[in-house]
C-alpha cells in the first residue's frame, strides 16, 4: 500500500505535514477537544461514556475522521518505514486484531458511507477505502488475505494511535500496539507489561489510587458499552511522533520558544481515548486519539484562552516536569497572560456556555 | 545479606529472600554473590537432602569477579553446571527448560542481570510467574536498553553512561521491561547537546 496525496480528490482532505515543514493547520479550532472542564488539573478516574456527541465536533462519531486524516496516515506509513517496531503484536492477538478491525469497518462505514464501503458476503468481506484508494476483498479471519496483519492493516487505515490488552489474572496486558503519535512513551520497551508496569512513570497517580480504580473499572468493561477519556500535553511543532527513539532529533526543538513565535509553534497536544471491549477475544482496544492546536488558534476562543493560562499557570511542577515543559511553563505562561482578563469561565470545556 | 532495593516505580522489580518449596526439580540459576543466598536457602529446608537430590545450579562468576563455583561444587548437588558468563550460560538454561514439567520449582539468585534474563527465559516456556522465586544479591550494575538505538549495555555503573552501540549519553530510568530483561535508558543532552553531568556512581 503506497500512500500519495493526490490533490483535488479529495477537497476536504489537507495535503499538509507533521515534519520538516510543518503545514499542519486546524481549518476550524472550534472543532478542537479542548481537554479541561475548569480552571485547573489534576489526575482523576475521568472516564465517561463515549457515546456519539455535538454534531460538528470531534465527539459526533465514535471514531472522528477529520481533516488531518489523509495527512496522518501518510505521516505513519513514513514512521514504520523508519522504524517497523511501532507496530507490534505478539503472536496470541491475532483475534484482537481481527475484532478490532471488524470495529473500525463497521464504524467507518456506518458513519461515513461517502469514504468507506463494508459488504459481506458471509467471510468474504469486501473494504473500500476512497480517501486512501484501497479496496481489498478479503476473508474475515483469514491472515494470508491480506497484506498485513488485520491490526496493522487496519491501524494504518484510522488515525489514532492503538494498543490492544489481553485480560489475564485480573490484569490487562498491553500485548499489541500501534503506536506513532505518543506523547514519549515506547512501545517496543512497554510491550508486554501489566496496566500498573506501562503506568509505573507517572508521577502521584499511583499515589492517589487512580490507577486501582480506573484497572478496577476497565476490567468491568462490557462489548457494545464504550467509554473515554481525555489525556493531554505539550508539543513543539505540530509533530505527530514524538517518541522516546527520535527524541535526540526533537527534544533540541523546546529550547527555540521565543514570545515571537511561541503562538504558532507551542500546541497543546490532546489525547481523546476510547476504550472498547472486544467480543471474541475479551481483549480491551485502546484508542489515543491525537489532536492538536497552536496556542494562537486556542487563543481566539477566550474562554479557552483564558482557562489555559490559568491551568498552565497553576499545574503542579511533577505535572509540568512529566509532561516535558517545566523548562517552557515561563514562557507559556507569559505568552498566555496576555490574553486572561481575569473574568471568570463557565463550567464545561465547550467554547460558548 | 539480601541486596536492599528501593521501591521506587511499580516496573522495577523488587525481591526477596529464598525459601524452600517442595517440588519435583530444584532448578537453581545464580552468579557471584547468590551462590550465598543458594547456600542459605538449602540451610533453612528441613528437605535438605531431598532438594539437594534433586537440584540443578547453573552458575557464572559475577560481574565483580566473586567466583563461588568451589563452595557450590561441595555441597553435593546433583548436577551442578559452571559457564563463564551469562550469555554462555543461557543456552544451557534454555536446553534444561525444554525438559522441566510442571512442579519445577525456580530460585534465581544473585545480579538483576542474570535474574531478569533467567526469568525471561523460564516465562518463554509457560511456566507460572509463581514457580519463580528471585533474590538479588551482590553487584547492583544494572543491564540498560538504549531506547534510541535499541543496543544493551551490560554492567552499568555510573549515570549517566555511554551507550555501548550508539555513543549517546543516556540516563538510568528505574522503568523496566521484563521482555527485554532490562531498565531504559534515555539521551540525557537531547535537548542541550553537549551539556552531559559528571557521571556519578550509582551501582556497584
Ligand atoms: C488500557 C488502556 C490504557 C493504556 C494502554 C494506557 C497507556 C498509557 C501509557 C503508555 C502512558 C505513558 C506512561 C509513561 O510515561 O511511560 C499512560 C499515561 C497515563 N495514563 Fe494510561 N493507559 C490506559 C488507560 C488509562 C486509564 C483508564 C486511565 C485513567 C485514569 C489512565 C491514566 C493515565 C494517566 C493519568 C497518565 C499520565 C498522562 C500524562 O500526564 O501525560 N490510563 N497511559
Amino acid at each position: 500500500m503506497s500512500l500519495d496525496f493526490k490533490p483535488g480528490a479529495f477537497d476536504f482532505f489537507r495535503d499538509e505535514t507533521f515534519r520538516e515543514s510543518f503545514t499542519y493547520r486546524n481549518s476550524n479550532p472550534l472543532r478542537f477537544p479542548f481537554p479541561f472542564d475548569r480552571d485547573d488539573y489534576m489526575y482523576s478516574v475521568n472516564m465517561e461514556p463515549h457515546v456519539p456527541g455535538r454534531k460538528g465536533t470531534a465527539f459526533e462519531h465514535i471514531l472522528d475522521v477529520d481533516e488531518h486524516y489523509v495527512a496522518e496516515m501518510i505521516d505513519r506509513a513514513k514512521v514504520l518505514a523508519d522504524d517497523p517496531l511501532r507496530c507490534q503484536s505478539l503472536p496470541h492477538m491475532t483475534l484482537a486484531g481481527w475484532d478490532l478491525l471488524e470495529l473500525i469497518m463497521e464504524a467507518k462505514a456506518r458513519d461515513y458511507p461517502q469514504w468507506f464501503s463494508l459488504t459481506k458476503n458471509g467471510n468474504r468481506w469486501h473494504w473500500v477505502n476512497r480517501p486512501l484508494g484501497i479496496e481489498q476483498s478479503f476473508t474475515f479471519l483469514d491472515e494470508s488475505t491480506l497484506p498485513y496483519g488485520p491490526f496493522e492493516y487496519i491501524t494504518r487505515q484510522t488515525q489514532g494511535d492503538f494498543s490492544l490488552q489481553d485480560e489475564r489474572d485480573n490484569d490487562l496486558w498491553m500485548d499489541a500496539g500501534m503506536i506513532t503519535s505518543q506523547a514519549d512513551w515506547s512501545l517496543d520497551f512497554d510491550i508486554g507489561m501489566s496496566f500498573m508496569e506501562w503506568h509505573a512513570p507517572v508521577p502521584l497517580a499511583h499515589e492517589k489510587g487512580v490507577f486501582d480504580r480506573a484497572l478496577k473499572f476497565l476490567l468491568k468493561l462490557q462489548h457494545g458499552a464504550p467509554v473515554r477519556r481525555f489525556n493531554w500535553t505539550m508539543t513543539v511543532n505540530p509533530l505527530l511522533d514524538t517518541a522516546p527513539e527520535t527524541y535526540p532529533k526533537w527534544g533540541p526543538t523546546k529550547t527555540t520558544l521565543t514570545q515571537e513565535n511561541l503562538g504558532a509553534k507551542q500546541h497543546l497536544r490532546v489525547e481523546l481515548q476510547s476504550l472498547y471491549r472486544l467480543p471474541r477475544s475479551n481483549a480491551i482496544a485502546f484508542d489515543i486519539r491525537c489532536y492538536l492546536c497552536s496556542f494562537e488558534q486556542i487563543v481566539t476562543v477566550p474562554k479557552w484562552a483564558r482557562r489555559l493560562h490559568r491551568v498552565v499557570r497553576d499545574l503542579p511542577d511533577e505535572l509540568a516536569a512529566y509532561k516535558g515543559f517545566l523548562r517552557n511553563r515561563p514562557a507559556m505562561v507569559e505568552w498566555l497572560s496576555k490574553y486572561d482578563d481575569g473574568a471568570p469561565t463557565s463550567p464545561g470545556w465547550w467554547p460558548d456556555d | 545479606m539480601l541486596t536492599p532495593v528501593t521501591p521506587t516505580i511499580r516496573s522495577r522489580p523488587v525481591y526477596a529472600p529464598l525459601e524452600p518449596r517442595p517440588g519435583r526439580l530444584h532448578l537453581m540459576v545464580a552468579d557471584g554473590e547468590g551462590a550465598d543466598a543458594l547456600i542459605e536457602l538449602l540451610a533453612k529446608a528441613n528437605n535438605r537432602s531431598e532438594i539437594l537430590s534433586s537440584a540443578h545450579v547453573i552458575y557464572a562468576p559475577g560481574p565483580n569477579g566473586t567466583d563461588r563455583s568451589d563452595v557450590l561444587k561441595a555441597l553435593g548437588l546433583r548436577q551442578f553446571f559452571r559457564a563463564p558468563t551469562i550469555p554462555a550460560l543461557l543456552p544451557r538454561l534454555v536446553r534444561v527448560l525444554a525438559d522441566a514439567h510442571m512442579g519445577t520449582q525456580f530460585y534465581l539468585a544473585g545480579t538483576e542481570g542474570l535474574i531478569g534474563q533467567a526469568e525471561r527465559e523460564i516465562m518463554a516456556t509457560g511456566f507460572p510467574m509463581g514457580a519463580i522465586q528471585k533474590e538479588h544479591r551482590g553487584s547492583t550494575v544494572r543491564r540498560v536498553q538504549c531506547v534510541h538505538c535499541k543496543g544493551i549495555t551490560e554492567n552499568v555503573a555510573t549515570d549517566p553512561f555511554k551507550c555501548s552501540h550508539c555513543g549517546l549519553n543516556l540516563f538510568v530510568r528505574d522503568h523496566y521491561s521484563r521482555r527485554i530483561a532490562a531498565f531504559q535508558g534515555v539521551n540525557i543532552d537531547a535537548e542541550d547537546p553537549g551539556q552531559v553531568p559528571e557521571p556519578v556512581v550509582r551501582f556497584k
